[in-house]
């Protein structure tokens, strides 16, 4: 073989055994790394899984913001207007967080259907709202205040 | 009146890129010089009339014209001036602005610094440049007009900028990161240029060059700058966050980084001609389709100004136009323009390619992360989003893949080196490396498994480059002379390998030894960490230029002596109502301490406070500074310059050629 050919055949094969490894790497970190979505209304159905890293959006309920008095413990209820999830967080909230405000909960549903949240993610201005809640809201055909669209 | 100015001299100047991107092109095509040497004068033009339609939008926003609705939307009367200057870019219109801003300063350096350029090359590069920015201002006269008018409904103040975006980080963060993604524009230009010509030698990479380094440089300031102001203005104490839209400023660096890896191959050695133009396209789509994934709202971000299904559309239209096009007329001219040159195995070369190929892997598991959410959402399975451990587990490995070459790189040589010679050069520093990933508690750190093995790469990676200095030094007959010797091209590359090194230390020692603690602290309470005493002293109510704050303030101590006296605000911005946390960091080479205000929780005042101890943090943005003065400075080289004598003969012969 033309030694320009051999030298290219190597560079594929090397090109190709590398990007097999990759790949791999790939599949193997999306595996255990990706979190679904889901709408309360699903967690409500029990269709979202027990104790597997998920993500819940919605409407911080009204009057359902409770905090611990001796630690950084915070509960609330996030919803569609069709069902309720209950969300357990320990930490510092995003300055935007707020009752009747879109939020989206990242964490692991426990078996008594409390979302205990490691990431509490709010909308950052006045008029912009997580695409996720919009998702939700869209579904449960309920506007952000609550009203039937 | 003035906006109405504004709006016409864009429209003259699009009428101006139209222009650009046809004469010319045509005139090459035809062998008509004439037309062609139209190109630099459109080039400027289009530069004066955008640039009068930028002070033009930016006037409106300093006199607070609540006529104009971007101005009304975007800022307040009570905003300070700097902001207002800022707020033109604090939005989608106004940044599509700095965009074109940016694109037609771009051109017009490319027309007034490149007399060196034979005029047939220079047409065809300022008419593609011409031909992206016809696709810019389309796109910002027919879907999103910064100047439209709210009339006669004038309101009597504006809806405030954006608190987040109040910030001395977005005064410079978009400016710099648009002259990296804009700059990739050059790069592809000149490759589009090469392959319509069907001619692609080693002047063409030289010409390239340190176009390509220039916006990789402004890129990797403006990436710092986005990680430095999250760092400080988001108030977690975070500094990267694999979001989508840092990936989509991460892509278009990576591949960056690829291609002037590859330039430098193809300038050298005249190799990898068509792998070099191929990753120039590359680089600039990944910069394109940034713009798209952060533009068109598909994406929760604080760069996502508004979400409207037309202008996401646009950029898409654009985005297709310009990779199927680019990649069509690759796939019919590539093989007049690839290389006939072999290297050996154990050569340069092949460290390069390794370079090359880690890069592109790199960029491709990013883009697949990034994009892999809106795949599976476009398929409507679902809503997924891949978050940091996905990133961190494929991107890691594939840096720690990348330094043990990196170590080789500067001493090995072009064509043909020997595994011997380099076994003899680079066992000192192996041992010498091998012996600091082993000794390095000695620095009173714990010792830890990932930060071993960062300080032997890194200290691989820096004792390779000085293991080649030295040669080059014992070479020559002085030190001095030696060092005067080093050409510029070479010190960029010194800076900015030494610049990657810092960065990988910074990284890893942050990630791995930073402490965090999110505590419940009542004033005249006191918490340790890492040694450092933080004692909560008072909160007091203070009144800025727009906003009232809540001011903690605490005071930190080490060992009876103070350290810093911290002062976070928790602000309410009065046009908006929206509140905002101002951490407060006392920074150092070494370490930095973060506070942060979280809520008052409890009635006797207390808040809830957000501790953090962060080591060599700044290590990693002083790294990307490093890289981008590398860059810069590699422009300097002679050999960018010297080709003046080559190329009139060439040029003569290329136009008789057409």
């Amino acid at each position: 073989m033309h030694s320009v050919r051999k030298q290219r055949l190597y560079l594929v094969l090397f090109v190709v055994l590398f990007s097999s490894v990759a790949i791999g790497l790939v599949t193997y970190a999306l595996r255990g790394n990706i979190n679904l979505f889901y709408p309360p209304v699903q967690v409500a159905e029990g269709k979202a899984p027990i104790g597997q890293s998920i993500r819940v959006g919605g409407m911080v309920e009204r009057n359902s913001l409770q905090r611990a008095a001796d630690s950084l413990q915070v509960s609330f209820m996030l919803t569609d207007y069709q069902a309720s999830v209950p969300v357990v967080y320990v930490g510092i909230l995003p300055d935007l967080f707020g009752e009747e405000q879109g939020a989206v909960a990242s964490g692991v549903l426990d078996s008594d259907g409390v979302l205990q949240a490691t990431e509490i993610l709010a909308k950052h201005d006045e008029n912009y709202m997580p695409p996720e809640v919009a998702y939700a809201l869209e579904n449960s055909g309920y506007d952000k205040k609550g009203n039937t669209k | 009146m003035i906006p109405e100015i504004g709006h016409f001299a864009l429209i003259i100047a699009f009428c101006l890129t139209l222009m650009l991107a046809t004469v010319p092109a045509w005139g090459a095509w035809r062998g008509n010089a004439t037309a062609m040497a139209l190109a630099p004068t459109l080039a400027v033009g289009i530069l004066v009339f955008v640039g009068i339609s930028f002070a033009c939008l930016a006037s409106a926003f300093l006199q607070d014209d609540f006529s104009v609705s971007l101005v009304a939307s975007h800022s307040n009367s009570l905003l300070p001036p700097i902001y207002k200057f800022a707020a033109v870019w604090g939005n989608h219109e106004g940044s599509l602005m700095l965009w074109a801003l940016i694109l037609a300063l771009w051109t017009a350096a490319v027309a007034l610094f490149s007399p060196q350029l034979p005029l047939l090359v220079l047409s065809r590069v300022l008419s593609v440049m011409g031909a992206i920015g016809v696709g810019f201002l389309s796109f910002s006269l027919a879907t999103s007009n910064p100047f439209a008018r709210l009339l006669p409904a004038t309101p009597a103040d504006g809806g405030d900028l954006n608190p987040l975006l109040q910030d001395p980080g977005l005064i410079i963060h978009p400016p710099l990161l648009y002259m990296g993604y804009v700059g990739f524009s050059v790069s592809f230009a000149f490759a589009i240029a090469a392959l319509l010509g069907g001619r692609l030698d080693a002047s063409w990479a030289r010409w390239s060059r340190p176009w390509t380094n220039i916006a990789w440089g402004f890129l990797s300031l403006g990436i710092m700058l986005g990680s430095w102001w999250a760092y400080y203005e988001l108030g977690w104490g975070g500094w990267w966050f694999w979001d989508p839209v840092e990936n989509a400023s991460f892509m278009p660096w990576l591949a960056g980084t690829a291609l002037i890896h590859s330039l430098a191959a193809t300038d050298k050695r005249g190799l990898f001609k068509s792998w070099t133009v191929l990753l120039a396209i590359f680089a600039f789509s990944l910069s394109l389709l940034g713009t798209f994934l952060v533009r068109s709202g598909v994406l929760t971000s604080v760069h996502a100004f508004a979400t409207d299904p037309a202008r996401g559309m646009f950029i898409l239209v654009f985005l297709a136009l310009v990779v199927g096009g680019s990649l069509t007329l690759y796939a019919f001219r590539a093989p007049a323009v690839s290389s006939r040159v072999t290297f050996a195995w154990v050569s340069r070369e092949s460290l390069l390619l390794c370079n090359n190929v880690v890069f592109l892997v790199a960029t491709l598991t990013v883009l697949f992360g990034t994009l892999f959410p809106l795949i599976v959402d476009a398929l409507g399975m679902g809503k997924v989003s891949v978050g940091p451990p996905y990133f961190n587990a494929v991107f890691v490995p594939l840096m720690v893949l990348l330094v043990p070459f990196m170590g080789i790189g500067p001493v090995s040589r072009w064509k043909r080196d020997d595994v011997a010679r380099w076994r003899s050069e680079l066992m000192i520093p192996a041992a010498v490396a091998v012996a600091c990933g082993f000794t390095f508690p000695l620095l009173n750190a714990p010792y830890n498994i990932w930060v071993a093995l960062a300080v032997l790469l890194s200290s691989w990676l820096l004792l390779g480059l000085a293991q080649d200095v030295l040669r080059k030094l014992r070479n020559a007959s002085s030190a001095a002379r030696g060092l005067r010797r080093l050409t510029p091209g070479y010190c960029g590359m010194l800076i900015a390998h030494l610049g990657f090194a810092a960065c990988v230390i910074g990284v890893v020692a942050t990630s791995q030894y930073s402490l965090e603690r999110d505590l419940r602290m009542s004033p005249g309470d006191t918490q340790e960490l890492a040694g450092y005493q933080f004692q909560f002293v008072e909160v007091t109510q203070v009144r800025g230029p727009n906003f009232i704050a809540d001011e903690a303030r605490i005071v930190v101590s080490r060992d009876g002596a103070i350290v810093a006296s911290l002062l976070p605000q928790k602000r309410r911005y009065l046009a908006g109502g929206s509140v905002m946390t101002e951490a407060a960091i006392a920074p150092g080479l070494f370490r930095d301490l973060y506070v942060a205000m979280g809520e008052p929780i409890g009635s006797d005042g207390a808040w809830a406070m957000r501790l953090h101890y962060k080591p060599l943090v700044r290590w990693m943005w002083l790294g990307a500074i490093f890289m981008a003065v590398g860059a810069f400075t590699s422009v300097f080289d002679k050999r960018y310059r010297r080709q003046r004598d080559v190329v009139p003969s060439v040029n003569k012969a290329a136009l008789h050629g057409v």
